[in-house]
């Protein structure tokens, strides 16, 4: 008995000594040298794996922050200044600055104000519906509302609004990994900068029909009526194919483009309601609720206590001024 | 035993009502939407302007490259804008819109065209006949004719191939032709021989048209070169590939083109717009659509000019009928689905068909159960459940290894799919990836 | 958006009749002839363990689905009636109806669900509710009623051995085919179905016209169970002729135990079976090969359930090694 006991416990000690012996030795003999660096590096960045920077996951990007010479034109969209300056300091490298940015819809053409025309049938995916023809409604450059680019965010920042049936992007979660942007067939999604307190102005159109079709086809479409252009005092804002675009870096968010647009497709996010004042705390607001782009009806979730509302600068304007109070409760909402 | 090609291929219902209608003529348009993108390749480069009078087979759009083609004004009549006009892809694309002139006689007047047996021209003059004429292939895939006739001298081409295998249901048109224009396509033949140095062509017909098979064979008697095959009833047959196979054994390898095994293969249509080019410089403006479909009253065959709305064509046969659910432009198993019938003809527009709500709507897909099916009717040898999978997973690498670019596209895997799974949507787009990912690595 | 929309879907427009319900009910009215028979042999006994073997299939995936899974509950397609019916082809008649609910519960469970339901699974979920009962159990799995007396009461259950059991226990303590001739059934009797066994491997015939009804629906191909029998008829052949005095003839292999049900019902189950024609005629040869080489050489008397379970997991190999042949590829492919 004894003895079966004891030949059991040597039998096992000898195999893990014996297993011991070949792991070390195999460890020494297949050692592969790494640059310490890069371990230190890959500490520092996010771990996201979110491929926004252009590698395929953290890993990668450290050994190329270490391995390149001029690291200025890398950049960790998730991880942001911080991190890259963080990753400068351990390198002794220059990094640049980016001012941060978010991701923003450019469609606001929700199931109301843009009719749908046919009906698809078939696998609900942008990509392939896309090749099939221009969308269920009449317009071919709008949101096809199949989630391509909720499917792919990998931060959990977006979501498919039910009742617009457009995606919806919580600005606070977004990291600007850009992984929706690639992923969207029409290129609706765009990388605009977050400027100070998320603050805002973009035209959420794409539609580069005449006026009338396109007016025909949404109502909130831009018609190319050169409005918001003339009375732009910074000249940013261009047109082009019937469609204005504002150019991000000349404009300096004084608004007066907003009311002019005859169809509301200009959008402004997060700005406090021209009249009403001191409502909204200064500080709170990094934590503001999901909001992020126009949507045409307010959107409650969560627990009755914190109402995220969705703005809907657009669409029917007086109704920013009532819903614009709201976010004077910052709690996070994780 | 009838030949065919020996791997794969389905048999669905072939339901061809209109193939005992003659081909009647369309009454001329008042308003023709000329697409500029008709054909495969470079879009045609417009030559007109807004308010331009042009006449009927005026030159309105030129060959802007190699692979592209002469699109010609159908009517006499006065330009009145260049649109953006949806047109069978899905897509608004750019288009000529011409109001046609009615006191113009040229555009009322019946032309008569006798038979020219004599083949007058030199290679030469039939290839730029061929060229200003803008033809293109007119079986579907509207590939610019005049390709594949401008061969290099040291090419092996023996064989010409001509398709009147038209093996999707539904469509009559090509069989109608033959019926009606055999003499001519039999011509046409004979100046494409003429201008490819080939001595043998075969004509390859389904055996559902055995009327068109016993016309044809009389019409040919008197040039030994010209064989009619007749072949068993199978889909995809009327595709390249594998009508050389069924035809000569021959198979095009992963790929090449028919002419690597010395084929050339022309459609019935094409060859008929050839001989008009040929022998009576007529440019192709106008073509022959089905228009059918099991609800439709007066399904028929029509000579139509190209830029006419599907709406004209609708009016023609009665009407939309009630419940219609999708209109597809070309045949079930190929067709586009189009989004409403302002969308106009093009060159390679062979059928309108009319499905109601029983026939459109698609089943909900279901797990795949591996029943293998369309491994077994894969014409190309391709395994569309995994390659479904890979396109879905993006693991396009492996999509690519797996050979998916040679998918022919025929949809025979989702036709029999049990599970009712979008195989070929998923293929497509893959497709589409792969091709992407493949330029950007050249 | 009218209810009356033209709809846009990429082509094909249209779609064969055949839909993944239908193949699985031509399955279930296929095994219909088989299920009269042993009714008419078994009576009521058949009638009960099938019943509980169905009813706890169906039962069980739709608990699993509805309260477990929390997905679509998809019991209406057929796929576990079908592992209910064979799952119950593949039991004596005596067993008690606790271990049917047992084996229903580990072959819809286990065998598919876990796998990710239909479609999804490695193994014909049947065969792994029967081989689990088999091994649990291996005393009520191999206790065979015998046919005739047990015609009219269930109670008086005289239990007797399957042809290829006698086989098996006469040859192994010395005896010969000679002596054991007058034991073994005729062929006549095993065409028919008048022997013990299990409930659904009863009558050649019974299956036969089952088989040769999925062959005309086209819900299966002639190539597994042509080849699964061919392949196991020459291999005993073999040792037949080599030595008929200790191995059957391959007569009675064929027609006895589950060859007939498993070659033409359970190898050539879509989900499990191998997705091209080479492959498909790799697996039969695969089956038929381990089948004999249990019967003969293995403890058990009867291999088909094992055989089929072991090249259940070859599938995916051999569906990644045995490819159809590329159209336009040079190379030609070695095998068929």
């Amino acid at each position: 008995m004894t003895d079966s006991v004891l030949y059991s416990v040597l039998l096992l000690a000898s195999l893990g000594v014996v297993a011991a012996v070949v792991l070390y030795i195999v460890s020494k003999k297949f050692y592969v040298y790494e640059n310490p660096l890069i371990g230190e590096v890959d500490e520092v960045l996010p771990g996201a794996n979110c491929a926004g920077c252009g590698s395929p996951g953290c890993k990668s990007f450290a050994e190329k922050l270490v391995n390149t010479e001029d690291i200025s034109e890398l950049f960790c969209p998730v991880g942001g200044n911080e991190v890259m300056k963080q990753v400068a300091s351990i390198l002794g490298k220059e990094v640049a600055e980016k001012a941060p940015t978010v991701a923003v819809v450019l469609c606001q053409g929700g199931c109301d104000v843009r009719p749908k025309t046919t009906e698809y049938q078939g696998p609900r995916s942008c990509a392939i519906s896309s090749l099939v023809y221009g969308g269920e409604t009449d317009c071919q450059y709008g949101c096809l509302g199949d989630g391509d680019c909720v499917a792919v965010c990998d931060f959990d920042a977006m979501y498919m609004d039910e009742e617009t049936g457009l995606p919806v992007i919580d600005s606070d979660k977004c990291t600007s990994c850009g992984a929706c942007v690639k992923a969207c067939p029409r290129d609706i999604i765009e990388m605009r900068p977050k400027n100070k307190r998320d603050l805002k102005i973009f035209v959420g159109c794409l539609n580069e029909d005449k006026g009338g079709i396109a007016k025909k086809a949404c109502d909130v479409a831009c018609i190319g009526c050169s409005k918001c252009e003339d009375v732009c005092p910074k000249d940013a804002i261009t047109m082009n194919n019937n469609l204005a675009y504002i150019d991000a870096e000349l404009c300096t968010l004084c608004r007066k483009c907003v009311p002019v647009c005859p169809t509301h497709s200009i959008i402004e996010t997060n700005f406090p309601p021209p009249k009403v004042k001191k409502v909204v705390e200064k500080k709170p607001i990094a934590k503001k609720p999901v909001a992020k782009k126009v949507l045409e009806k307010k959107v409650e979730e969560k627990k009755e206590v914190v109402k995220k509302e969705v703005e809907k600068v657009a669409v029917v304007k007086e109704n920013v001024v009532a819903t614009k109070v709201e976010p004077e409760n910052p709690k996070t909402d994780a | 035993m009838l030949k065919t090609f020996p791997k794969g291929g389905i048999h669905p219902p072939e339901n061809k009502i209109t193939s005992g209608k003659e081909i009647k003529r369309m009454p001329v348009p008042k308003v023709v939407y000329v697409p500029i993108a008709q054909h495969i390749g470079i879009p045609s480069e417009i030559i007109v302007d807004r308010k331009d009078k042009v006449l009927k087979g005026q030159v309105i759009a030129k060959t802007s490259g190699f692979v592209s083609s002469n699109i010609h004004s159908p009517v006499a009549g006065t330009v009145t804008k260049l649109d953006m006009m949806i047109d069978s892809s899905g897509y608004k694309k750019q288009c000529i819109v011409i109001r046609t002139d009615q006191k113009d006689e040229s555009n009322f007047e019946e032309k008569e065209y006798p038979l020219i047996r004599e083949i007058s021209l030199s290679q030469k003059d039939i290839l730029q006949h061929v060229i200003d004429s803008g033809i293109v292939g007119l079986g579907g895939a509207t590939f610019p004719s005049h390709v594949k006739l401008d061969l290099k001298n040291d090419n092996h081409v023996d064989c010409l191939l001509i398709n009147g295998v038209e093996c999707e249901p539904y469509l009559t048109a090509d069989h109608r032709l033959m019926m009606e224009k055999a003499d001519e396509i039999i011509v046409g033949i004979q100046i494409l021989m003429h201008a490819l140095h080939i001595k043998k062509a075969v004509i390859g017909i389904e055996n559902n048209k055995k009327d068109a098979i016993k016309v044809l064979k009389e019409a040919s008697k008197g040039d030994t070169g010209i064989q009619v095959a007749a072949l068993q009833v199978k889909y995809p047959q009327g595709s390249e590939k594998q009508l050389i196979k069924a035809i000569l054994k021959r198979e095009v390898p992963k790929g090449g083109l028919p002419m690597d095994v010395g084929v050339i293969v022309h459609n019935v249509g094409t060859i008929f717009a050839i001989y008009q080019a040929v022998q009576y410089n007529e440019p192709l403006t106008e073509r022959v659509v089905t228009v059918t479909g099991k609800k439709i009253e007066n399904a028929s065959n029509f000579w139509v000019k190209i830029g006419t709305p599907i709406k004209d064509l609708v009016e023609q046969v009665g009407g939309l009928p009630d419940g219609t659910r999708k209109i597809v432009n070309g045949g079930p198993m190929m067709g586009k689905a189009i989004k409403n019938t302002d969308v106009p003809v093009t060159k390679g527009t062979s059928g309108i068909l009319v499905i109601d709500q029983n026939e459109a709507s698609r089943g909900e897909p279901k797990n795949c159960i591996r029943c293998g099916e369309c491994v077994f009717v894969c014409p190309m040898g391709l395994e569309p459940h995994l390659l479904m999978n890979l396109s879905e997973k993006g693991l396009y690498e492996r999509a690519s290894n797996e050979d998916i670019m040679t998918c022919i596209e025929c949809g025979s895997c989702s036709y029999v799919c049990p599970s009712h799974r979008p195989l070929l949507d998923y293929i497509r787009f893959g497709k589409n990836i792969v091709k992407k990912l493949q330029t950007a690595k050249n | 958006m009218s209810a009356q929309s033209i709809i846009i879907s990429a082509s094909p427009h249209v779609h064969s009749d055949r839909t993944s319900k239908k193949l699985m009910y031509d399955v279930v009215i296929a095994l219909i002839p088989a299920f009269l028979v042993s009714l008419y042999v078994f009576g009521i006994g058949a009638f009960i363990v099938t019943a509980a073997a169905v009813i706890s299939c169906l039962l069980f995936e739709y608990l699993i689905q509805k309260f477990l899974l929390k997905s679509e509950v998809t019991i209406g397609d057929g796929s576990a009636l079908i592992t209910g019916l064979l799952l119950a082809f593949n039991l004596p008649s005596g067993i008690p109806i606790w271990m049917i609910v047992v084996g229903s519960l580990f072959a819809i469970g286990v065998g598919k669900l876990s796998f990710g339901g239909l479609g999804f699974n490695i193994f014909n979920p049947a065969l792994i509710g029967r081989v689990f009962l088999l091994i649990s159990f291996p005393i009520q799995m191999t206790t065979w009623p015998t046919a005739v007396e047990n015609q009219t009461a269930l109670a008086d259950a005289v239990t007797g051995a399957t042809p290829l059991g006698i086989i098996k226990e006469g040859l192994t303590f010395g005896g010969t085919m000679t002596d054991l001739a007058s034991k073994i059934p005729s062929t006549l009797d095993m065409l028919l179905g008048v022997t013990g066994g299990s409930i659904g491997e009863m009558s050649a015939i019974a299956l036969l016209i089952g088989g040769v009804y999925l062959l005309v629906r086209k819900v299966i191909t002639w190539h597994i169970p042509v080849t699964m029998l061919v392949t196991m008829a020459v291999m005993t052949g073999i040792f037949w002729l080599v030595d008929s005095e200790h191995y059957a003839n391959p007569l009675i292999h064929i027609l006895s135990g589950g060859a007939l049900l498993g070659a033409f019902f359970m190898a050539t189950d879509l989900v499990t079976s191998p997705m091209t024609k080479k492959g498909m005629i790799i697996f039969a040869i695969g089956i038929g090969v381990i089948t004999v080489v249990i019967r003969l050489f293995g403890a058990y008397p009867e291999g088909v359930s094992f055989a089929i379970i072991i090249m259940n997991a070859f599938v995916p190999l051999i569906n990644t090694y045995f490819k159809p042949r590329r159209f336009g590829s040079k190379i030609k492919s070695k095998i068929v």
